[in-house]
């Protein structure tokens, strides 16, 4: 694997050449308050194209909302939000829509449409787009394959286990290969297994098809995966997991954690782990006191 | 708030909501299947419980009536009576009511529960547009079906009349048919179909904007719903006071 070890490196600087590109995330100085409840606090930061970034926080600090202001479902009161270098703080709903088809969300309660089938969810956007049937039901089997649920494709939601809605929207929103995936803890609730593959998803997207996203969780487990796992195709063209040696240097992954309405921690896993900030720590090892 | 802000504030997103559903008409996709849906579902869906009302009306107004016609020796007018009001007034407004109650629920209902669950944020996150996708068709299809439904319930009614007339009264079927086609005239027919084109759109207006507006989880649907049914059912009422006003001078009927 050597080789392939190789390669990632090399594409990880060239990446980092390209970097003159503007990144496909952007926040600058962005205020967000609900009433008198302030929820950010001029919070700046930058997600590059291809990068994963893990989102911390505790419950109510507004990573949902980060997520929603992306979209331009809710509006900054002051700021401004960049995606892949254009502004977006001002457009309207008719320019949104042009940006919103490049990116996929998978919410955190699944969203998926009660009154459609898992098929016709995972084939949402691809019906809006008027692509052809035969086409359609190609890119759902697949997607469905992707999230391991081949079998749900007539149900209606109703019908699914939590997991599996979230399973469901995690396919919805990965069909019409979006470049930006927003995942809003695809991992609450799930079992180890599921949580797993879950992950191994955002991986692959993120080593193989160079997919920029950002990743809200809770959970360490996740960001174990996320930090020090990468994905490779082998001889055989199959997707490969391997653990990281010592080249840390190259992950494209990294963390920020959300607290009182501002980031109080950007950089590795490595660096979250020797922080000293107590709330940090007891964030990253519940066990410390 | 204060109520006058406050609905002055509403009127002004009601027509925010009316500008967007009327641009959804003019791009593309139009979404046709689903204005078919709807006009389904509303429309064939509220067939039964409008012709219904309307034939019980039709009977109400000749048990009223006909006594006192009788009492004057005018009783060969009861068809002309029950056709005048129907075509009128009775068939839209209580057409209307009906649908308001039946139909401005089910739209505030369903669009409510869609934002409480994320559906509609989803919706837009997949790039599509909730007032084109789900606004525009419900209000033309309430456009469309509920003159098609007045229709229903005024024939339903004179049918009904017909019916009482004859079967309580004793009245002549054929005297019955002569009267009720001297008391209808052009200016009335139209008059009665313009109204529910009104209200049709008024009832689809307002239902999917309390709908889009509900706040509070599943409480707030459920209050968004009571609402949508008050608003439309007084906005059909107060509408009709000043169609027939506006309709009678610019047809020029007058009575009898
Ligand atoms: N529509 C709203 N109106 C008022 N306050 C809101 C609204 N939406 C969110 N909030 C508040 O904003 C804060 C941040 O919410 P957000 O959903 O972003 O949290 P979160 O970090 O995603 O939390 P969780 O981990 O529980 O999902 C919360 O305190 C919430 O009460
Ligand atoms: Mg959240």
């Amino acid at each position: 694997m050597k080789n392939a070890d190789g390669k990632l490196r090399a594409e990880a600087i060239a990446s980092n050449i390209e970097g003159s590109r503007p990144p496909a995330i952007e926040f600058r100085e962005v205020d967000l308050a609900f009433d008198d409840l302030v929820i950010l606090d001029k919070v700046s930061f930058t997600v590059d194209r291809g990068e994963t970034r893990i989102v911390l926080g505790g419950s109510g600090t507004g990573k949902s909302t980060i997520i929603n202001l992306i979209l331009g479902l809710l509006k900054p009161d002051a700021g401004r939000i960049m995606i892949d270098g254009q502004d977006i703080t001002d457009f309207e709903d008719m320019d949104l829509m042009r940006i919103r088809k490049r990116i996929g969300m998978v919410f955190q309660e699944g969203a998926l449409f009660d009154s459609l089938s898992v098929y016709e969810n995972v084939a949402y956007r691809l019906h809006e787009e008027g692509i052809d049937e035969g086409e359609v039901e190609h890119e759902v089997m697949r997607m469905l394959q992707f999230v391991d649920l081949e079998d749900a494709v007539d149900k209606m939601p109703i019908e699914l286990s939590g997991g599996m809605r979230r399973r469901v929207g995690i396919a919805r929103a990965l069909a019409g290969d979006p470049d930006i995936v927003l995942f809003d803890e695809p991992t609450a609730g799930l079992d180890p297994p599921t949580a797993r593959n879950i992950c191994e998803l955002a991986i692959k997207l993120r080593d193989i098809e160079s997919v920029t996203s950002i990743f809200v969780t809770h959970e360490m487990d996740n960001l174990g995966y996320l930090s020090n796992e990468y994905a490779v195709i082998d001889e055989n063209g199959n997707v490969q997991f391997e653990r990281e040696g010592n080249k840390l240097c190259m992950m494209n992954t990294s963390i920020m954690m959300l607290r009182g309405g501002r980031i109080i921690f950007q950089g590795t896993d490595e660096q979250l782990r020797e922080v000293d900030d107590p709330y940090i720590r007891r964030f990253v090892s519940p066990s410390y006191v | 708030m204060n109520p006058i802000i406050k609905f002055i504030v509403e009127l002004q997103d009601v027509t925010n909501l009316l500008w967007r559903a009327l641009k959804g008409l003019r791009k593309r996709p139009r979404y046709f299947r689903e204005i078919m849906i709807q006009m389904d579902e509303i429309g064939v869906g509220s067939l039964a419980i409008v012709a219904l009302t309307g034939f019980f009306t039709g009977g109400v107004l000749i048990i009223q009536a006909y006594p006192t016609l009788a009492y004057y020796g005018a009783q060969s007018n009861a068809g002309q009576g029950v056709a005048t009001s129907l075509i009128r007034e009775l068939g839209p407004v209580l057409s209307a009511l009906i649908v308001a109650g039946r139909v401005g629920s089910a739209i505030s209902a369903e669009l409510g529960s869609m934002v409480v669950s994320q559906q509609i944020d989803a919706m837009r996150a997949l790039g599509t547009s909730p007032v084109r996708k789900l606004v525009t068709p419900r209000v033309a299809a309430l456009v469309v079906t509920l003159p098609l439904l007045t229709i229903a319930a005024d024939i339903c009614g004179l049918i009904g009349g017909g019916l009482v007339a004859q079967q309580m009264y004793g009245l002549d079927v054929n005297t019955y048919i002569s009267s009720v086609r001297t008391g209808t005239n052009i200016d009335d027919v139209l008059g009665g179909l313009i109204k529910p084109l009104v209200f049709g759109f008024l009832i689809g207006l307002i239902s999917c904007h309390k709908g889009l507006t509900t706040t509070g989880g599943t409480v707030g649907v459920g209050r968004s719903t009571t609402q949508a049914v008050v608003a439309s059912s007084i906005a059909v009422i107060i509408s009709d006071f000043f169609l027939a006003k506006i309709l009678q001078s610019a047809l020029k009927t007058t009575l009898f």
